[in-house]
C-alpha cells in the first residue's frame, strides 16, 4: 500500500498528459467520447490526491525521484501537506468544472469541442505539475505548460477574448521571464535547482545581493502571474471574456497556484530567516491592501457580471497575500502562520467557482451579460439564483459561510499584531463587496422583468439550465456554507499545522 | 573610471549585452503600437535571458563536456553542459509561446482587419458603445 502511494505523484502527472493526447486522438474518430476520457482521467486523479493526502498526514513527504537519479541532480517530485492540500482543492473544482462544461460548450463553443477538452486537460496538467514538483526549473516549465493553455483557452470565444488573451500573453511571458531570471540567479550562486538541496546551500549567502535579486525577481514575476494589484490589468478582460468554466478555473484556482508558487518559493527556498531579514512581507501587506480597496471599489463601477466577479478576484487575491504578509508575526494558533491564506486560498476556489459557474448559466440560457438585464431572474432560474446568492453571502462574509471564516481569521490575525489599519480596510471592503453583490441580487429578486408580468410565453415555466450545469453550482454553493461550518469546527486544522510546522511557523508546540 | 569601466565591460561582456539586449526587449514590448513587433520585442527579450544562462555555463578554455577517464587525468577543464540543457528546454517554450502569440495576432486581424494596438482597442469601443453591451 505505501509504495503504491510513492507513484501516485508522477501518475497524476502523466495520466493527464496521456489523457490530453488520447482526447486528440480519439476526439478525431469519435467526438463525443472525449468527455467521457476527460471526466474517467479527473476523477482518478481526485482519488489519487485523496490517497496522496491520506498517506502525507500519516506518514509524512513522499519523495519521488524521476528515472531514479538521485534529487540534487535528478529531478524530484515532493508531496507534503502544502501540496496535497492545494493539489486536492484544484482537482476537486477541476471535476466541478468538468462536469459542468459537457452542455456548456456545446454552446459556448461549437465544434471546438476536441481542441477544448485537450487544451482543459494540458492545464490540469501544468497546474498539478507545479504543485507537485520539488525542482524549480520544473516548476518554471510547468508554469508555462499551464499558462500557454490558458492563453489559448482564453481566446477560444473568438473577437475581444483574442485582444484579452494577447495581453495576457505578454504580461504572463515577462512574468514567466522574470521568474526564469530569478532561477538563474540561483544557480549561478548555488549551482543547484532542488528546492530542498537550494535551501540548505543559501543560508552562507544571504547577504550577497545576487540572492536578494533572484528574490525579488521572484516576487515581481508571480506577482504578475497572480494578478496582485499594480499588475492586475490583465485580469478584468482574461477571465470575463473566457467560457465560464475556464473563468471558474482561472479565479478559482490558477492565480492560487502563483500564490502557492510564492509561498514555496518564498518559505522552502528562501526560509524564514531570509524573510526576515527583508522588510518584504511588511511591503506586501500594504500592497495587499491597496489590492483589496482597488479590486473592490473597480468591482463597483462594472455593468459586466463576469468583469466585476474578476475584480473581486483582483481584491480576493489581495485578501490572500495580506494573510500572507502576515504570516511571518501572527502566531496565535488557529489564525497564526499561512492558517488564513490557506484557507482563503479553498475559500475563494469554492465560492469564485461557484460565482463563475452561475455566471456562465445566466449566459448559456439567456445570453445575459449585463447586471441590468438580470430583472427577474430568479423566477426563472431559482436554482441558479440561490446558488449565486448563497456564494455571493458567502464573499460579503456572513456567518456561517466560508468567506466569513478566513475573514474571521485574517482579522484576528491584524488584531494580534495590533494593526487596526488592517481590520479597517477588512471591514470596509466587506461593505463595498456588500455594496457590489446587491445590486446584483437586487436585480435578480425584487425587480419584474420589463414590460410587466404577463411576458408572453415564458410566464410561470421554469428555464432552469440542463441538470449537468446546475449539479456542479449547487454542489458548490452548499460547499459554501458546510466547509464554514467545517473550517469553525477546525476540522482541517491539523493539515495547516503541519504546513506551519514545516516551515517553522506559527507557535512551536 | 573610464579604465575602470572598460575593463569591467570587457572583462563581463556577455552578461552587458544580455541585460543591453532585455531592455532592448522591454522597450519594444512597451513602446510599439504593432502586435508582431511586440511579438519581436518578447522574443529579444526571452533571449537576453537564455544568453546570460549560457555565459553561466562557460568554463575558460573548457572543452566539450563529454567527459572520459583519460580527460580527468590530465585535468582538462569542460563547460557546464546543465545551463545549455535548460536554455534548450527554455527555448521549447519560447517558440510555443511565440507559435501561440503569433495565431493571436492571425485571428485578430482576421477579426478586426489591423495589428496596430490602438485601432484594435479603438474598434472594440466602438462596437460596445453601438450596442451598449460587451462585443460579442
Amino acid at each position: 500500500m505505501t509504495s503504491f502511494v510513492e507513484h501516485l505523484p508522477i501518475l497524476i502527472i502523466a495520466i493527464s498528459l496521456f489523457s490530453a493526447l488520447t482526447i486528440l486522438v480519439v476526439g478525431w474518430f469519435n467526438n463525443r467520447s472525449c468527455i467521457f476520457i476527460f471526466w474517467l482521467t479527473l476523477l482518478a486523479q481526485f482519488i489519487m490526491s485523496l490517497f496522496i493526502l491520506n498517506h502525507v498526514l500519516a506518514y509524512g513527504p513522499i519523495h519521488y525521484w524521476l528515472g531514479g537519479w538521485k534529487p540534487p541532480w535528478g529531478i524530484e517530485l515532493v508531496v507534503d501537506s502544502l501540496n496535497a492540500y492545494i493539489l486536492i482543492i484544484l482537482l476537486f473544482l477541476s471535476l466541478a468544472c468538468a462536469i459542468y462544461s459537457k452542455s456548456n460548450i456545446e454552446h459556448e463553443l461549437p465544434g471546438k469541442r476536441v481542441s477544448f477538452y485537450t487544451l482543459f486537460q494540458l492545464l490540469i496538467a501544468g497546474l498539478c505539475g507545479v504543485t507537485l514538483t520539488g525542482d524549480i526549473f520544473n516548476m518554471f516549465v510547468f508554469i508555462e505548460i499551464f499558462s500557454i493553455s490558458a492563453y489559448a483557452l482564453i481566446a477560444a470565444r473568438g473577437k475581444i477574448a483574442l485582444k484579452a488573451s494577447f495581453t495576457y500573453l505578454i504580461l504572463g511571458s515577462i512574468g514567466t521571464c522574470f521568474f526564469l531570471l530569478g532561477i538563474g540567479f540561483l544557480y549561478s550562486i548555488t549551482g543547484s535547482l532542488n528546492l530542498h538541496d537550494l535551501s540548505i546551500l543559501l543560508p552562507p549567502f544571504y547577504d550577497n545581493k545576487v540572492v536578494k535579486a533572484a528574490f525579488v525577481f521572484f516576487i515581481v514575476g508571480l506577482s504578475i502571474k497572480m494578478a496582485l494589484f499594480p499588475f492586475h490589468t490583465w485580469l478584468p478582460d482574461a477571465h470575463a471574456f473566457a467560457p465560464a468554466e475556464i473563468s471558474a478555473m482561472l479565479s478559482g484556482i490558477m492565480i492560487e497556484i502563483s500564490t502557492y508558487v510564492f509561498i514555496r518559493v518564498s518559505f522552502s527556498v528562501f526560509t524564514l530567516e531570509f524573510l526576515k531579514l527583508l522588510p518584504v512581507f511588511d511591503i506586501l501587506c500594504w500592497v495587499a491592501v491597496a489590492a483589496i480597496l482597488m479590486g473592490s471599489v473597480m468591482a463597483i463601477t462594472q455593468v459586466n457580471l463576469k468583469r466585476m466577479l474578476a475584480y473581486s478576484s483582483v481584491a480576493n487575491m489581495g485578501y490572500i497575500m495580506l494573510a500572507v504578509g502576515l504570516s511571518l508575526s501572527a502566531v496565535e494558533s488557529p489564525w497564526g502562520g499561512l492558517n488564513p491564506a490557506l484557507m482563503h486560498i479553498a475559500n475563494h476556489a469554492l465560492m469564485k467557482g461557484c460565482l463563475f459557474l452561475a455566471a456562465g448559466a445566466f449566459i448559456y440560457k439567456a445570453n445575459l451579460w449585463n447586471i441590468t438585464e438580470f430583472r427577474g431572474l430568479a423566477k426563472k432560474m431559482p436554482y441558479t439564483c440561490a446558488a449565486f446568492v448563497i456564494a455571493a453571502i458567502s464573499m460579503i462574509g456572513i456567518p456561517p459561510s466560508v468567506g466569513f471564516v478566513s475573514k474571521l481569521y485574517i482579522i484576528m490575525a491584524s488584531i494580534e499584531i495590533k494593526n487596526y489599519f488592517f481590520v479597517a480596510v477588512l471591514l470596509i471592503s466587506s461593505l463595498l463587496n456588500l455594496a457590489y453583490f446587491w445590486r446584483v441580487i437586487e436585480t435578480m429578486y425584487m425587480k419584474h422583468e420589463e414590460g410587466g408580468r404577463s411576458s408572453h410565453g415564458s410566464h410561470g415555466t421554469s428555464e432552469e439550465i440542463p441538470l449537468g450545469m446546475l449539479i456542479p453550482i449547487l454542489l458548490l454553493s452548499s460547499l459554501c456554507i458546510v466547509m464554514g461550518i467545517v473550517w469553525l469546527g477546525k476540522v482541517p486544522i491539523p493539515v495547516l499545522d503541519q504546513v506551519n510546522l514545516m516551515f517553522g511557523l506559527g507557535k512551536v508546540p | 573610471m573610464v579604465e575602470w569601466l572598460t575593463a569591467e565591460i570587457s572583462s563581463k561582456y556577455n552578461y552587458w549585452v544580455s541585460i543591453l539586449l532585455m531592455l532592448i526587449g522591454f522597450y519594444a514590448i512597451i513602446a510599439k503600437d504593432n502586435l508582431i513587433k511586440k511579438i519581436i520585442g518578447l522574443s529579444i527579450f526571452q533571449t537576453a535571458i537564455f544568453l546570460f544562462y549560457i555565459s553561466l555555463g562557460v568554463v575558460r578554455k573548457g572543452t566539450a563536456p563529454i567527459v572520459s577517464e583519460e580527460m580527468i587525468l590530465k585535468g582538462y577543464a569542460y563547460v557546464n553542459p546543465l545551463p545549455h540543457v535548460l536554455i534548450l528546454t527554455a527555448i521549447v517554450v519560447a517558440v510555443a509561446t511565440t507559435a501561440v502569440a503569433l495565431s493571436l495576432i492571425i485571428r485578430l486581424y482576421e477579426e478586426y482587419g489591423t495589428i496596430e494596438e490602438t485601432e484594435i482597442i479603438g474598434a472594440i469601443k466602438r462596437k460596445e458603445a453601438d450596442q451598449d453591451r460587451p462585443a460579442f
